[in-house]
């Protein structure tokens, strides 16, 4: 079944086969894959899931696969989905809808929207019109410091879609399924980990395109395929034998929802920076490491869910640290800088700029900051800036 | 079409209230009130008048300063400390009025805060504001976070969440603040004049559905939700200012008279419009008075909920105050989900015999705005009339073009009109 512990997937050890299987999936923006999976099988379900957060557990647990829907980016003309926005509205949920509306989200049985902003928020209503045939749920992820309640209507929220989702597939909601979900995605998470940690010690080998369309991969994966999948492109990458060019090392902040394309990720780095940490494809990190056998999973994944994801512009900052954390995060990548990207538009991560690049002037850590859309189609003058700044920072220390 | 300006005894009575509201404020401090900083959308006015604490709401300080012109000061202050051209100007207007000394639209000084208390209502930048001011200010912070009606409906869950909020977060700061505890039966007294002023304020409301409308529900409807959105709900003043209005309006019926607006009372009326969205505060009258010249009325609104859904029935309930206040917050118009809103739209035109609908869609607000072209489709095929779209700003002036919108309104009651076959003037109802 779809929680099975074996990996499906055979992979090479190749790391150009390897890269290329990367490529592949992530520009399957017709989620083929995904259809494969639900063809093999009766009873499987694929599920969208718009960013940041995502109950991936508790859809898995139910035979549901989560797919995370992140845009189309510069590879596709968004057309129709234009026609829902105005100018002052940012890139994702245009191109989001014009997947849809071509038929490309087609496979999927519902989606998920979780209160990311209120773009997202109302694209929830949009769609829930526009697709009636989709499963639609709305995730409302407590933002109170109140610990216990929080914890209550978390779970009130994720035991009723547990149990709605498992009256789709036919399966009984049981605790057992909760707890090989959490495992799955803890096995994906510790491969997240590891792959972080090898980018950390030799970006040279893990360049930043590569590694951010491996994540989008698993956008659409299995956890145990994606882990597996992680691995093999970790050991590959790692034994490519580059050496390190005289680049300073960054930390790119403030793209966790509407994603930069790809050539944007390749200019910074080409420009003279290694992104050593990014907060792309956030959700992929709000796995719970620890999760429990003993008679309670969702328990555990609700206290996973309130106290382990990264500080994100999206998550009530409680204690008024986000500069703090920040800060934290560059000294433990040890990196030169912060590249502050945000989409335009987006609210939360361009509210939280000056907050932010407070902390960092504070700290001492150089930065440059500049936004994007996910079909922008020039980086000269990102190459330029980016380029100044790690010039800057190289020759004197700051920018 | 219009006679000359003449002042009701409610329009004094709203402006004497609401300067009061600035004057009591300023003084906070030396009569020893607590001061706390709230949004509008979810407002626990009672609540916060059973402790006697003074109520800050930083989004009437922006309106209020964009209606005296001095947003565009404080919101290039706010950009010039590193906010985006892109983000709200509610926000950048309220920081960069702090940043020039928190100089108030009436030109006294907003005190500092005891609480900063986030109703996270209908709005994410909410939480993001926020955040932000609470860097600026050493005080107590309490969050209630409101969820969203994203599926259509207020669960069980959802109240309850609300509450233990209410009794383990919000309650006990503000008794902190206040220095004493929570009379219940004092919040029941507020929670009952509440009612009693929104029953009111529903009536003046509903006013709209005669003909010619004795009031104009967008442009003149800001100015009737000013205190019942504020620090006034749950007050004596209250109450008698909502009968006041309402005496007003009975007479204004009674005379067969339109609505009492800057450029004259228009009762010579040629089109009942529905309005969706939030105006313009920078060029409030010029706005209006481009509705006014083409004798084109407002029957109902959207931004006249979205600090209580009074005329779509929604009353505070002294029996069950928390739970009370908590379906107050998740009732209000922004948290319903986009087609419940379109409901609401469509349900508007048809109650109030609307010949069309408007939306003004704002930059600065996604809550309302993103979506809103969706909604526009889907109201016009709920109703089978089109529907009229301009743009501009809440508070930023440099968004808002005259010509343009102007263009746009008279080409959009242009065709109404010839949708309808001659620009004749709507009949009075028996």
């Amino acid at each position: 079944m779809t929680t099975s512990a074996a990996p499906a997937l055979a992979l090479s050890d190749d790391l150009d086969e390897l890269v290329a299987e990367i490529e592949a999936r992530f520009d399957d923006l017709t989620l083929s894959r995904v259809r494969a999976w639900k063809d093999a099988a009766p009873g499987r379900l694929a599920v969208g899931c718009l960013p940041v957060l995502a109950p991936r557990e508790v859809l898995w647990a139910a035979g549901a696969l989560p797919v995370f829907i992140r845009g189309a980016g510069d590879r596709i003309d968004t057309i129709r989905g234009d026609a829902f926005y105005q100018s002052y509205i940012c890139h994702l949920p245009r191109s989001t809808l014009e997947l849809g509306l071509l038929g490309h989200l087609d496979v999927l049985d519902g989606m998920i929207f979780p209160n990311t902003c209120d773009v997202i928020r109302n694209l929830s209503g949009v769609w829930q019109t526009t697709f009636p045939q989709h499963f639609v749920r709305f995730v409302d992820p407590p933002q109170t410091g109140e610990r216990a309640t929080a914890a209550a209507f978390l779970r009130a929220d994720l035991d009723l879609l547990y149990r709605d989702l498992c009256a789709r597939t036919g399966r009984a909601p049981e605790p057992a399924a909760l707890a090989e979900a959490s495992e799955a995605y803890a096995e994906a998470a510790r491969a997240m980990a590891a792959l972080a940690a090898a980018r950390l010690a030799e970006p040279w080998n893990l360049p930043a395109d590569e590694v951010y369309q491996l994540r989008r991969a698993g956008d659409a994966m299995p956890p145990r395929d994606f882990a597996a999948l992680v691995t093999a492109y970790v050991t590959a990458a790692r034994g490519r034998g580059r050496r390190a060019e005289d680049r300073i090392r960054v930390c790119l902040v403030g793209a966790f929802c509407e994603q930069p394309p790809v050539a944007l990720l390749r200019a910074a780095e080409r420009a003279g920076c290694y992104v050593v940490d990014d907060d792309l494809t956030l959700s992929h990190e709000s796995s719970p490491t620890a999760p429990r056998r003993d008679g309670e999973p969702m328990a555990s994944i609700v206290h996973a869910a309130l106290t382990t994801p990264r500080a994100c512009a999206v998550r009530y900052d409680e204690h008024g640290a986000a500069g703090a954390t920040l800060v934290e995060r560059v000294r433990a990548c040890r990196a030169d800088g912060v590249l502050l990207a945000a989409p335009s538009f987006c609210d939360p991560a361009l509210l939280d700029q000056p907050r932010l690049t407070g902390a960092l002037d504070a700290a001492g850590i150089p930065h440059t900051s500049f936004k994007y859309s996910e079909s922008s189609g020039q980086f000269q003058s990102i190459r330029e800036q980016a380029g100044t700044f790690a010039d800057s920072v190289k020759l004197w220390g700051t920018a | 079409m219009t006679t000359p300006v003449r002042k009701e005894p409610s329009m004094e009575t709203q402006k004497a209230l609401l300067a009061g509201y600035f004057s009591r404020l300023a003084r906070a401090k030396e009569d020893k009130r607590p001061v706390v900083y709230t949004f509008v959308p979810g407002n626990l006015a009672e609540l916060l008048g059973a402790f006697d604490v003074a109520p800050v709401y930083p989004e009437v300080n922006a309106l209020q300063s964009a209606m005296r012109q001095r947003s565009s000061d404080f919101i290039r202050e706010a950009e010039r400390a590193g906010h985006s051209e892109d983000v709200c100007s509610y926000v950048k207007c309220d920081l960069g009025m702090m940043m020039k000394g928190n100089v108030g639209p009436t030109g006294e000084v907003i005190p500092p805060p005891d609480l900063l208390l986030l109703s996270f209502t209908g709005c994410f930048t909410f939480m993001k504001w926020f955040e932000l001011l609470r860097d600026q200010y050493d005080c107590e912070v309490a969050m209630l976070h409101i969820p969203y009606q994203g599926d259509g409906e207020i669960t069980d869950e959802m109240r309850r969440y609300v509450v233990d909020q209410l009794q383990r977060e919000v309650i006990p700061k503000l008794e902190k603040v206040a220095g004493h505890r929570l009379d219940l039966d004092r919040l029941r007294e507020r929670l009952a004049r509440s009612r009693k002023a929104e029953d009111d304020l529903a009536w003046v409301f509903r006013a709209a559905q005669h003909r010619p409308s004795p009031i104009d529900a967008y442009f003149g409807g800001v100015y009737y939700i000013g205190p019942i959105f504020t620090s006034f709900r749950g007050t004596d003043e209250a109450c008698a200012y909502y009968a006041e209005l309402r005496a007003d309006v009975e007479a204004r019926l009674a005379a067969g008279e339109g609505p009492t607006t800057p450029s004259g009372t228009l009762s010579d009326q040629k089109f009942r419009l529905v309005v969706e969205g939030p105006p313009n505060w920078t060029s409030f009258r010029d706005f209006w008075k481009i509705f006014h010249d083409e004798g084109a009325v407002a029957v109902a609104s959207t931004y006249t909920q979205v600090g209580g859904t009074y005329e779509r029935g929604f009353r505070h309930d002294p029996a069950n105050p928390l739970e009370s206040l908590a379906d107050y917050c998740l009732s209000c118009y922004t948290n319903l989900s986009l087609p419940a809103r379109s409901k609401v739209l469509a349900d508007m035109v048809k109650e109030y015999d609307a010949d069309g609908f408007v939306v003004h869609s704002v930059k600065s607000c996604n809550s309302f705005s993103a979506g809103q072209l969706h909604m526009l489709r889907e109201v016009e095929k709920l109703t089978g009339l089109p529907g009229g779209f301009i743009e501009s700003d809440l508070v930023d002036a440099r968004y808002y073009g005259h010509s343009n919108i102007k263009n746009r309104i008279e080409s959009y009651l242009q065709m109404l009109a010839a949708r309808r076959g001659a620009s004749r003037p709507t009949e009075v109802r028996a």
